[in-house]
């Protein structure tokens, strides 16, 4: 064994030492070995691996969570505060029954893993770890497999046909050691369709994966909104299967965190199917935001999106690692991937490292990656109108990000998001 | 109104001076004209006043009714009254025009103590407004001035003019990439907005401009200075004769 992958298997074996495995679970038990010996094959990511090149995992390997100071929201209306929804609380990753809403919604199967893993035999059994290890092919999510193994609670939902309301899951951070893992499982059947919401920051540390499954004709959309908990470190994995002329809508606005790294995993299976993936970033100071991205198109004439925007200053981190994968025979497939930063000084970073990977001879992919500063003509053109130097500011930062809005389809969550942003912007002014 | 006194201003970049001396005083009530050969300091004259970074004002002042302009942020001057209708107005993709629009004329508002606009009254105001000009409902919606043709382009300028109501507006050859019924429709926008209280420096290439909006006084200008001013009947000779005369008569 190198040198190199003995540090992986030794960080590793002290993280394993610290954690206790989950207990009770039945159908569960073999896709929870599973997942451990996946990461037992890999180790925990160094700083040498190619695809932690941009981000520091050691926070995300250790032991212990560092502490992260838990932040006062004031009187502060939580995003979707006024979405009709089914909402799931969790509490440093636990589960709150009486802020939680009856797990019942027509259309849908709501469960929490916690209780159903005990049963016998259960339809996520299909799934939960299933789509997880299909993206550790070509590269290695060993924070995706340790969840798997060790995660004991999180929201297994099947859709059947198309619910009235959104489901929400909503995260708080209330103690400053907390380490968190929760596991969702999203089932989508025929024709059915979903909106998933998440919001607020979860733990001092969180890991956490979605496994989401979307079959023919089947529709998910997803807006999260990662919650503004400076301190706090957070590494997710969202898996995605996809069945024939399906689709899948994911945004993402993270405003603060000292470490996220946001991984997606998107595996089109059947022809015409549609996936989009946007975030829009926004940090100053100790800030470090990682989108890491991999769309496989494995059938015919599907279409894949990917739009990134990230706002960095003073001494703030975006990373962005996009790869869009064209298998032999994905014919017509049009990918497209774009990922921005704005930096509002010259002590931003923004790192990034588009991929290409085509073995199909009649594709239409893009990419592009830009970084740039505010333009001097359309501020002075504000500035002109009366308009004044901070509120031209937020104006030039809202338009860059606009493109990573049209992702999310429904109105009413894009205004939702619209007012964070706002509202972030102003109080970064304040200081 | 306006008060340019021996006005001497150099780009910041290069040791370059630009305006040598520009001395100009612009009466409430009246619209001037400013014309002149390419690279004359027209344009710059435009930019300081509105105080467009990368110009040093090396000598001389600037004032709109008495307040100094060249101690105020754009954004005061503005709130104070001076307008520039731009030569190139600039594409914003992601700020919708509308948005656009009543920031601005709340920010003038605020600026000056005044309460905001109220959504209603503004989009009644701006409906109205724009239909004298001719612009739709879909050009409000549309991000600023993207996908805008030239005479789109200058008519939006004219539309913010309108919404602003400023007191002294300076328009930086508005006619360029004018058709003639554009210019005309242009144009009635500005003479709709003449006023006792209100003044007007057009800077123009071309004496065509002035056909449509008529100048009390027309001011040419070369090198930096202003060499030569009169009545309108000034710029029917530059058209007639071109500049070299004049530079020769003043040299």
């Amino acid at each position: 064994m190198s040198a190199l992958k003995q540090r992986k298997m030794d960080a590793l074996d002290a993280r394993l030492a610290g954690l206790t495995a989950p207990e009770g679970g039945v159908w569960i038990t073999e896709a929870r070995a599973a997942a451990r010996k996946r990461l037992e094959a890999m180790g925990l990511p160094g700083p040498r691996d190619e695809y932690w090149r941009f981000t520091r995992p050691d926070t995300l390997n250790a032991v212990e969570a560092p502490v992260a100071a838990v932040l006062d929201h004031g009187d502060e209306t939580p995003v979707f505060g006024e979405v009709d929804r089914l909402k799931i609380v969790f509490v440093d990753g636990v589960f709150v029954a009486e802020e939680s809403d009856d797990l019942t919604l027509e259309g849908v199967e709501v469960e929490r893993l916690a209780v159903a893993a005990s049963a016998d035999i259960h339809w996520a059994k299909d799934i939960y770890g299933e789509i997880e290890a299909l993206g550790q092919t070509p590269v290695d999510r060993p924070h995706a497999a340790l969840n798997t193994a060790f995660a004991t609670d999180g929201v297994l939902i099947r859709v059947n046909g198309k619910p009235s309301k959104p489901i929400s899951i909503i995260y708080r951070h209330e103690s400053e050691t907390s380490d968190a893992y929760l596991h969702h499982v999203v089932k989508l059947e025929e024709g059915a369709e979903l909106t998933l919401l998440e919001n607020g920051p979860a733990a001092a540390r969180f890991n956490k994966v979605v496994e989401v499954d979307i079959a023919d004709r089947a529709r998910f959309h997803h807006v999260r909104a990662q919650g503004r908990d400076h301190e706090r470190r957070a590494v997710t994995g969202l898996f995605v299967r996809q069945g024939a002329e399906s689709l899948f809508k994911s945004f993402t606005l993270t405003a603060n965190g000292r470490l996220t790294r946001n991984e997606a995993y998107i595996e089109m299976q059947g022809d015409n199917a549609s996936a989009h993936i946007a975030g829009a970033a926004l940090g100053h100071g100790d800030f470090h935001h990682d989108d890491t991205v991999f769309i496989k198109h494995d059938a015919e004439n599907c279409e894949s999106r990917q739009v990134f925007k990230k706002v960095l200053q003073k001494g703030a981190t975006g990373a962005f690692q996009g790869k869009i994968l064209v298998e032999r025979g994905a014919q017509k497939t049009d990918g497209y991937q774009k990922s921005q930063s704005l930096l509002l000084d010259d002590d931003a970073v923004f790192l990034a490292k588009p991929e290409l990977e085509i073995y199909a001879d009649d594709v239409a992919c893009s990419h592009g990656s830009t970084s740039g500063a505010i333009d001097e003509d359309m501020m002075f053109y504000l500035r002109a109108r009366g308009i004044d130097k901070e509120t031209a500011m937020d104006l030039l930062v809202l338009a860059f990000v606009a493109e990573a809005m049209l992702e999310i389809e429904d109105e009413g969550y894009a205004e939702e998001i619209t007012g964070r942003l706002e509202a972030w912007l102003h109080r970064r002014r304040q200081g | 109104m306006l008060e340019i006194n021996n006005l001497h201003v150099k780009l910041e970049e290069e040791d370059k001076q630009i305006l040598k001396g520009v001395t100009l005083t612009v009466p409430a009530g009246e619209v001037h004209a400013i014309m002149g050969p390419n690279g004359s300091g027209k344009s710059t004259l435009s930019y300081v006043l509105s105080g467009r970074d990368g110009y040093e004002v090396t000598e001389g002042s600037a004032t709109l009714e008495g307040e100094d302009l060249l101690d105020l942020e754009t954004e005061e001057r503005a709130a104070a009254g001076l307008f520039l209708a731009f030569q190139y107005p600039v594409e914003i993709p992601g700020v919708g025009n509308m948005t656009f629009m009543r920031t601005a004329v709340n920010a003038q508002r605020k600026a000056r103590g005044q309460e905001e606009l109220s959504a209603t009254d503004f989009l009644k105001e701006i409906r109205a407004k724009a239909k004298d000009l001719k612009i739709d409902a879909e050009m409000l919606k549309r991000p600023v001035n993207v996908g805008f043709s030239g005479g789109e382009k200058k008519r939006n300028e004219i539309l913010q003019m309108a919404m602003l109501e400023p007191k002294m507006c300076i328009l930086d050859e508005t006619d360029s990439g004018l058709d003639v019924d554009a210019m005309k429709l242009v144009s009635d926008g500005v003479n709709a907005l003449r006023d006792d209280n209100r003044a007007f420096l057009v800077i123009t290439h071309y004496q065509r401009l002035l056909d449509h909006i008529v100048p009390d006084v027309v001011h040419i200008m070369a090198n930096g200075r202003i060499i030569k001013s009169g009545g309108p009947e000034l710029a029917l000779e530059v058209e007639k004769n071109g500049y070299a005369d004049l530079k020769q008569e003043t040299a």
